[in-house]
């Protein structure tokens, strides 16, 4: 029990400081911009098919520099040329656009690299046991991609209090209108964000690329999490999606570890006949089973009692 | 009785206290004025009395109900409709729906989606004469946000006087305007503040002196005075906190 | 004449007649059509096209009720018409194993309310909020619906999905539902009923009051109007409208399954509402046939098309927000001062730019799709019926001529456009027909 506890709170920390890594992003872009970047996680798919491709060519490490940094320019570019035309038409036209980039990407994606997974591997250097939990014997990789998440958080808090741009950046947070005022290039600071908070989303693409499947589908499957998690955190506030990742990824890794189902609950009880007949399935179903669609079920209670989110405080 | 009563109302932005306890009585069927130097809390109030704020602490009451914390909607129900200082307006639709909507819901068709809205002969009539005083009935099908400004501020007016409402709030009616159209604005407002209760912030004195039966005067979140034009004119801490001393 | 004068007298004078006319004409004639169209084309193919095609019109419509008239935009519509699928197949099998009395054609009603019962039941948390709020939630109730969809086994039928037949039913008129013209009749009634259901929606005060919450909702809580109260009604609606659509699927298709509340189904709803243009009521109808069309043809064509699908798009969001209906509009003033004729020459010369500039960009975008997924079937495609290696240069050379060379053509050829544009504008204006 206590080595089931330990390992689904690592395991539940690094999958929430996964998507914090993309979450910050989007919410920085979100913040500054008003636009929630629908193709986020299309550019966290980006980095772990560059990172793929560059690994095949001269190894991980490179991939891990390089293609971020791709990415990033990418996402600058795409700001510049496309986002930038798009936003006199509104936020909607804004939010319409990269829900179509997200779709483009895609059909990309799958044109270049297939729709089945690739083998993107894990680097020999980090190809072994880190430390053994009771019997678990715990990936070095696993432990390295949690230190690297932590790393870039750290150096994200850093940059953001520490620096003249990092003070920009947060200035717009809250006032975006003061800071044109202010003299600063707000249309570059809008590109560099962007470019930034995509760079960011591959950085978490290239690690859990070989961890986890890289495959076409990659972003359709955890896009609507990332968006869940921004909502329950709050739009626009980068604690409410600190803490929304961390629980979201908690949730999330525990309920694969928890198999009860409601009639087991019951059981208990001595209570054993099924009451809807019709919906069995809800009576049967294992809390593993239903761990895909927790963070939904979540983001349901969040709205019915907490309808700004979290941390949220401006309505859009 | 007064149309409305505020006692002991502040509003706190996060430390900031905005309105720092406010006293005010407007009454029945007057014409009053808020007059106050920039960023003393004139527009705050208003978003405190139509809803769009909820105060801190204290009470409001319109027509002797308390109505603190309802939401707009419901206190245009109870008879208060309000202009804004900038121009809020539906943008895409034509001037004669703008109207229109500010017209539907005092009319009763509330969200009916039984009635058709164009053989509505009682809404197209209230329309049509408030278009006509306002002077927009030639333009009556302009998409409403290529009208020029002065244009605009008019179906401001329009739009907040279309539900009928006995008490009309009016946030700088006459902002940004050229003599002669604040000249028109102000006999517009005369008009159709005929028979109800207007209160309205406004920078021009001239106007202000001209209008108003009765005047308050907001200083740094608090009403320091509240009383007839002349014995506002001669107030000395008005003139001291306000029109200057000097005046 | 005022307004109030004109609908007054048009109710009561003779010319009511006329008025009248034109105002229920529109609907006898597309009636008629929807009638004479199998006489037309009677190929059992273009039954099955016009059945998609009416299915997706209502769907598109009930989409554009909250994007386009109440300015919500939601990444989730399927789940309206899936539930609404997956209630009608239920409903028709309990039907069929009872042998109740309930002919087919009332069928689409059952998905209609269970459209409206997840409407109010999900529509409650939703549409608290607007905007960007409203669209990613959306987005978490379709994917919580399409993730119990695989997980609720016994109700959606895990993958396979749930089939049933619709000849079962109680019959009227001896028709047994078995013919796909018989089906088309079905889905070209409910199509009609919808259309002009919803059309009428948008004349009544809560319809207008509706455009008024897209265009400012602050402002309508300040005529008396709540927000969310609208938005909540009109999501409701639009969930009925869908579920109809999703019934009607059901009927068609004798069968249901996950992809129906899928995240696919309510992106290629969005996408058809899109392009035919949500700023008009007309717009989804024309997106929701050409887009059917598309999908039916294109992939017919090209194993690819999904990628030309989102570059339209995309293309679309940039170039025309107002879509194709924006763009016939625009040219409305100019027809009815009879200019139009003047912007023919200049719209040649930029269509053959940009069919160049499409040629080149779809022999990159084949050439890359056969090299990296079709490698197996060796170097040797076909493009336009001509047949090469796409290992050698000259392909590739060719296309990035007819890319870059059309890209520069397109762009010489715009100022063209744009003169002609302005020339026959002063001229509609000169004859007093545009503004």
């Amino acid at each position: 029990m206590l080595e089931l506890v330990l390992v689904s709170t690592l395991n539940g920390v690094l999958y929430g400081m996964l998507l914090f890594l993309m979450a910050s992003g989007l919410t920085l872009i979100f913040s500054m911009m008003g636009v929630l970047n629908f193709a986020h996680a299309s550019f966290y798919m980006l980095g772990a098919f560059f990172g793929f491709q560059i690994s095949q060519l001269v190894g991980f490490w490179p991939g891990l520099i390089l293609a971020p940094i791709l990415a990033g320019f990418i996402g600058a570019l795409i700001e510049r040329y496309g986002l930038r035309n798009v936003h006199r038409h509104g936020h909607v036209a804004e939010l319409l656009f990269t829900f179509g980039l997200a779709f483009v990407i895609e059909e990309i994606v799958q044109m270049i690299w297939g729709k089945l997974p690739r083998d993107y591997r894990i680097p020999p250097s980090l190809d072994f046991s880190a430390f053994t939990i009771f019997s678990t014997n715990y990936p070095a990789y696993k432990m390295f991609m949690l230190l690297f998440a932590i790393g870039i958080f750290v150096a994200l808090l850093l940059v953001l209090t520490r620096t003249r741009v990092g003070l920009i950046i947060q200035a717009s947070l809250t006032h975006p209108h003061m800071v044109g005022m202010l003299g600063h290039n707000v249309p570059r600071i809008f590109m560099l964000v962007f470019g930034l908070g995509c760079a960011l989303a591959a950085v978490a693409g290239v690690i859990a690329g070989p961890a986890l499947v890289t495959q076409s589908n990659m972003a359709a499957l955890l896009g609507p999490i990332l968006f869940v998690v921004v909502v329950i955190g709050g739009l626009g506030s980068l604690s409410g999606a600190f803490i929304a990742s961390l629980l979201i990824g908690l949730l999330q890794t525990f309920a694969v570890a928890v198999n009860l189902s409601i009639s087991d609950i019951f059981g208990v009880f001595g209570i054993h006949t099924n009451p809807l007949p019709f919906l069995s399935d809800i009576w049967r179903v294992t809390v593993a089973q239903i761990a895909p669609i927790m963070p939904y079920l979540l983001l349901v209670l969040i709205l019915v009692f907490r309808p700004t989110g979290l941390m949220g405080t401006r309505d859009t | 009785m007064s149309a409305i009563e505020l006692s002991g109302v502040t509003k706190n932005f996060g430390p900031t206290e905005i309105i720092r306890g406010v006293d005010l009585s407007v009454r029945d069927g007057e014409r009053h004025a808020m007059i106050g130097p920039n960023g003393a809390g004139k527009s705050t109030l208003f978003n405190l009395i139509s809803g769009r704020l909820t105060p801190t602490a204290g009470a409001i009451r319109l027509k002797g109900e308390e109505i603190t914390g309802l939401r707009p909607y419901e206190i245009n129900r109870r008879g208060l409709s309000r202009s804004f200082q900038v121009t809020n307006i539906f943008p895409r639709l034509s001037v004669w729906e703008n109207v229109r909507c500010a017209v539907l819901w005092s009319m009763g068709y509330k969200y009916s989606f039984w009635h058709n809205v164009d053989s509505l002969a009682d809404v197209a009539e209230r329309t049509e004469s408030i278009l006509r005083q306002i002077n927009l009935l030639e333009r009556r099908h302009f998409s409403a946000g290529v009208l020029t400004y002065a244009e605009q501020r008019a179906l401001e007016i329009g739009i907040t006087v279309g539900g009928g409402a006995e008490i009309i709030l009016l946030d700088e009616p006459t902002a940004g305007m050229s003599v002669a159209e604040a000249e028109h604005a102000v006999a517009l407002i005369r008009k159709l503040s005929e028979g109800r209760t207007l209160l309205i912030i406004e920078h021009d004195m001239s106007v202000v002196f001209n209008l108003a039966d009765r005047i308050s005067v907001l200083v740094y979140g608090k009403v320091i005075a509240s009383d007839e034009p002349a014995k506002i004119k001669a107030n000395q801490a008005v003139q001291e906190a306000y029109l200057g001393v000097a005046a | 004449m005022s307004e109030r004068a004109q609908t007054a007298s048009a109710q009561r004078s003779s010319g009511g007649l006329l008025a009248t006319a034109a105002r229920y004409g529109i609907w006898v004639v597309l009636a008629a059509l929807l009638l004479t169209l199998p006489r037309i084309f009677s190929s059992s193919f273009t039954f099955t096209m016009l059945s998609l095609m009416g299915i997706s019109i209502i769907f598109a419509l009930s989409y554009n009720m909250l994007l386009g008239q109440t300015g919500m935009l939601s990444f989730g519509h399927a789940v309206y018409y899936g539930l609404g699928g997956f209630l009608v197949v239920h409903a028709m099998n309990t039907v069929t194993k009872y042998s109740l009395p309930i002919p087919l054609p009332l069928m689409p009603l059952v998905g209609g309310v269970a459209g409206l019962f997840f409407g109010v039941v999900f529509g409650s948390v939703s549409t608290r909020r607007g905007g960007t709020a409203f669209a990613m939630i959306s987005l978490g109730l379709g994917e919580l619906v399409a993730s119990s969809a695989l997980i609720l086994r016994s109700f959606f039928g895990g993958e396979e999905g749930i089939t049933t037949n619709r000849t079962k039913l109680l019959r009227i008129f001896d028709w047994n539902f078995g013919s796909q013209i018989q089906i088309y009749y079905l889905i070209a009634f409910w199509c009609l009923v919808c259309v002009i259901a919803m059309y009428a929606l948008t004349r009544t005060p809560f319809g207008r009051m509706c455009n008024a919450v897209r265009e400012n909702f602050e402002r309508a809580e300040f005529v008396g109007y709540n927000s969310q109260l609208v938005r909540f009604f009109a999501f409701c609606l639009s969930g009925f409208f869908a579920g109809i659509a999703g019934g009607l699927a059901a009927i068609n298709f004798e069968i249901v399954n996950s992809g129906y509340v899928g995240a696919e189904q309510s992106g290629s709803v969005l996408l058809a509402a899109y392009i035919g243009g949500i700023g008009f009521f007309g717009g989804p109808i024309i997106g929701a046939i050409l887009v059917t069309w598309l999908q039916v043809m294109l992939s017919d064509i090209t194993e690819v098309w999904q990628l030309y699908f989102g570059l339209l798009f995309v293309g679309m969001v940039m170039f025309a927000p107002f879509g194709i209906s924006g763009l016939l509009m625009m040219h409305a003033p100019l027809w009815r001062a009879r200019v139009l004729w003047r912007l023919v020459p200049a719209y040649l010369l930029a269509l053959a730019a940009g069919l160049v500039m499409l040629t080149g960009a779809s022999l990159v975008i084949e050439m890359a799709y056969h090299l990296s997924t079709k490698a197996a079937d060796g170097p040797m495609m076909s493009f336009m019926r001509v047949a090469f290696s796409v290992h050698s240069l000259l392909p590739w050379l060719m296309a990035a001529v007819l890319l870059i060379g059309g890209y520069f053509f397109f762009r010489s050829s715009w100022p063209y456009v744009e003169g002609a544009w302005h020339d026959a504008l002063m001229k509609a204006r000169e004859r007093g027909s545009a503004v």
